[in-house]
């Protein structure tokens, strides 16, 4: 159980090049689970790397519970990793697999036995031991390579996109096996990802990266509620919230002919720019009846409904200007198909305001 | 759906355009075929008439219309063995056993350390290897000649077995590289942060995932040593010669004594058929890994 702590961290693959990890500022507090997350070559998992000892650190320096571990190899940092692909031994098995961290630490073999029982039994795979990786299933793959890090009791758990191999079904199970066994273990774990629904269900804290640099470092909750730019805005939800690029008007922004106010705050920071970019949830919509006066609702097209039972999602392209489209939640059994109007008007208090320029949150 | 037919689907004959093309399909896969006995024939009839052509009579073994029906004979392996077969024999394994050993001792870290530690001049150093293999030996059997009689290490086995080594270890690091190359960096990685020193992690987890390459490589190495004659013939005389080299003493100049040649040429074959066959098995493993997906 540790802090991890990475102080303007960069990574600098070609001198002169654009780092691909960019004077990171991040800390882990101790216990906590902070989820990395980002599109490929945001530098989430090159970040995860130096943290495991497996890339150098170029610049500034990352810190294990008080420790800069900068020059310390990956053996002595006292973590332990799991990556996409398992990585597991082919030649050894299950019990061998689980064992051999400990066995490189020198210790008993007794001990080693009754740790790898123990967390063979928590994770479900005691009849499996016997098994080389060949014979089991991606699901149980995966389990013994959380079992080859728990077995460790290690400072800080490193995943890097664990459950990418993994089928959807059994995706959603082993996201939730690893958040209990995380809470119940409290240890410090960084997990990386590119799948935004991972990071919002199973981060305490969630870092947002893109190109290399740390957008937004918060709770989940914050992220959705308050993304910093366009960027987390457009990277956090799904589907992804609607960016609208609208002109201003006298008392904020017009959209499909009808105007929108923004509130007070808004539109002072957002001084004299012209177009503004604001941003709207699908679930921040409100459908209104086809009928309603033309001057309060945005009038659109509906080009396919994504019917999901509980709710829908409605893509649709505004009647007044063809090119720009936008996603509604609606009800479950919606009844609205392909080429149907409708009318729809954003609710003003969920209204996200950015920069056009920038793309930083207003104000 | 509002689709309407003038028959339903279900009284429908079952379509007929699969059918012929079914028929050509099997129509080229039986000229495959053919062409693949005729070929797999011209290779192997060689070796069948060599076999056959060693428990012949001398008489029989070259005649105009060539005898298949015979009385078979083991006369010419008698005469084999009493013409001394046993030191050449004894000096092949030993050239081929150590220097296949050699290689693998060295090649394997240096195919180790050009694969998964490759540094700036690594594509260097493997041109160098190969480049080695390009110069005809022709062109080297001079100096190595000199250089060997300046030791005083002609006739000696132990020549052909630093020889061999150098002759193979080009080939036997390239192929092993490419083996090693299919290893998953992540095993390496996760290796390291266990904790598990480099010795370690080459011998209980790299090797094991490889040994089908190295179980090719090894008998590539064997067959190459085993059938090498042109250092042998210039480099040996009456105490380490080679199998190949004993070959050519039936070739006399009195003639040729086609049975007795086919008899000990039969000899010459079979440890390195045997070989073949044994580490088949290994072979046919295939790079099966299971640590990935």
């Amino acid at each position: 159980m540790a802090e991890v702590v990475f102080d303007q961290a960069s990574r600098i693959y070609t001198p002169g090049a654009k780092p691909a990890v960019d004077s990171l500022d991040l800390t882990v507090a101790d216990g906590d689970l902070v989820v990395l997350v980002g599109p490929s070559g945001s530098g989430k998992s090159t970040a995860l790397r130096m943290l495991a000892g497996l890339e150098p650190i170029d610049a500034g320096s990352v810190r294990i519970d008080g420790r800069d571990v900068v020059d310390v190899p990956s053996k002595d940092r006292d973590i332990a990793m799991v990556f996409q692909n398992y990585a597991l031994y082919p030649s050894k098995t299950v019990a061998e697999n689980m064992a051999f961290p400990l066995k490189m630490r020198g210790m008993p073999k007794e001990e080693r036995a009754q740790r790898v029982r123990q967390a063979a039994e928590m994770l479900g795979l005691s009849e499996y031991l016997d098994r080389k990786p060949k014979a089991l299933s991606g699901g149980q793959r995966q389990r013994v390579a959380m079992g080859r890090a728990i077995v460790r009791e290690p400072q800080v758990f490193l995943m890097d996109e664990p459950l990418s191999n993994l089928d959807a079904k059994m995706r959603v199970q082993t996201r939730a096996q690893i958040a209990e066994m995380q809470n119940r273990l409290e240890v410090s774990t960084v997990y990386v990802t590119h799948d935004q629904v991972e990071a919002m269900t199973m981060g305490d804290k969630v870092a947002v990266l893109a190109d290399g640099k740390l957008q937004q470092y918060a709770t989940p909750p914050e992220l959705y509620d308050r993304p910093i730019n366009a960027f987390v805005a457009g990277f956090i939800g799904s589907p992804a919230m609607n960016l609208l690029e609208l002109p201003r008007s006298s008392s904020g922004v017009t959209l499909g002919g009808i105007e929108i106010p923004l509130p007070r705050d808004v539109s002072d920071a957002a001084g004299s720019r012209d177009r503004l970019t604001v941003g709207v949830r699908p679930e921040d919509w409100v459908l209104e009846s086809t009928g309603s006066d033309a001057g309060s609702v945005v009038k659109a097209v509906v080009d396919v409904v994504e019917e999901l039972g509980s709710e829908s999602y409605l893509y649709a392209h505004l009647a007044e200007d063809t090119s720009t489209s936008i996603v509604v939640r609606g009800p479950g059994r919606v009844q609205v198909r392909f080429g149907d109007p409708i009318a729809v008007r954003p609710n003003p208090d969920a209204l996200h305001v950015f920069d056009t320029e920038t793309g930083q949150r207003l104000p | 759906m509002a689709i309407t037919t003038s028959t339903p689907p279900d009284t429908q004959e079952p379509a007929a355009p699969p059918e012929p093309r079914r028929q050509k399909r099997s129509a080229a896969n039986v000229w495959l075929g053919v062409i693949a006995w005729v070929v797999g024939i011209a290779f192997f009839f060689p070796v069948f008439w060599m076999v056959l052509t060693s428990f012949k009579q001398e008489t029989d073994a070259y005649t105009t219309t060539p005898k298949i029906i015979f009385e078979p004979t083991l006369e010419q392996y008698e005469g084999v063995f009493s013409a001394g077969v046993g030191p050449y024999l004894v000096n092949s394994l030993i050239a081929t056993v150590f220097s296949t050993l050699l290689v693998l001792l060295l090649g394997i870290p240096a195919a180790f350390a050009v694969s998964l530690r490759p540094v700036k001049k690594t594509q260097d150093v493997l041109f160098f290897f190969i480049s080695t293999k390009m110069l005809p030996v022709v062109a080297v059997i001079v100096p190595i000649y000199v250089v060997v009689n300046q030791i005083g290490m002609l006739d000696n086995i132990w020549t052909l077995v630093v020889l061999y080594t150098g002759m193979n270890l080009p080939i036997a690091v390239w192929m092993m590289r490419s083996f090693f190359l299919e290893v998953p960096g992540e095993l390496l990685e996760q290796a390291s942060i266990d904790g598990a020193p480099l010795w370690r992690t080459l011998r209980e987890i790299v090797l094991p995932i490889i040994s089908p390459g190295i179980f090719a490589t090894a008998l590539i190495c064997v067959i190459f040593a085993w059938n090498e004659f042109f250092f042998a013939v210039n480099l040996t005389a009456a105490n380490a010669g080679t199998m190949p080299v004993f070959l050519v003493g039936f070739i006399t100049s009195e003639g040729l004594y086609w049975a007795q040649l086919s008899a000990a040429a039969t000899l010459a074959a079979l440890p390195v058929i045997l070989a073949g066959w044994v580490a088949q098995n290994k072979l046919v493993q295939g790079l099966s890994f299971g640590a990935v997906k």
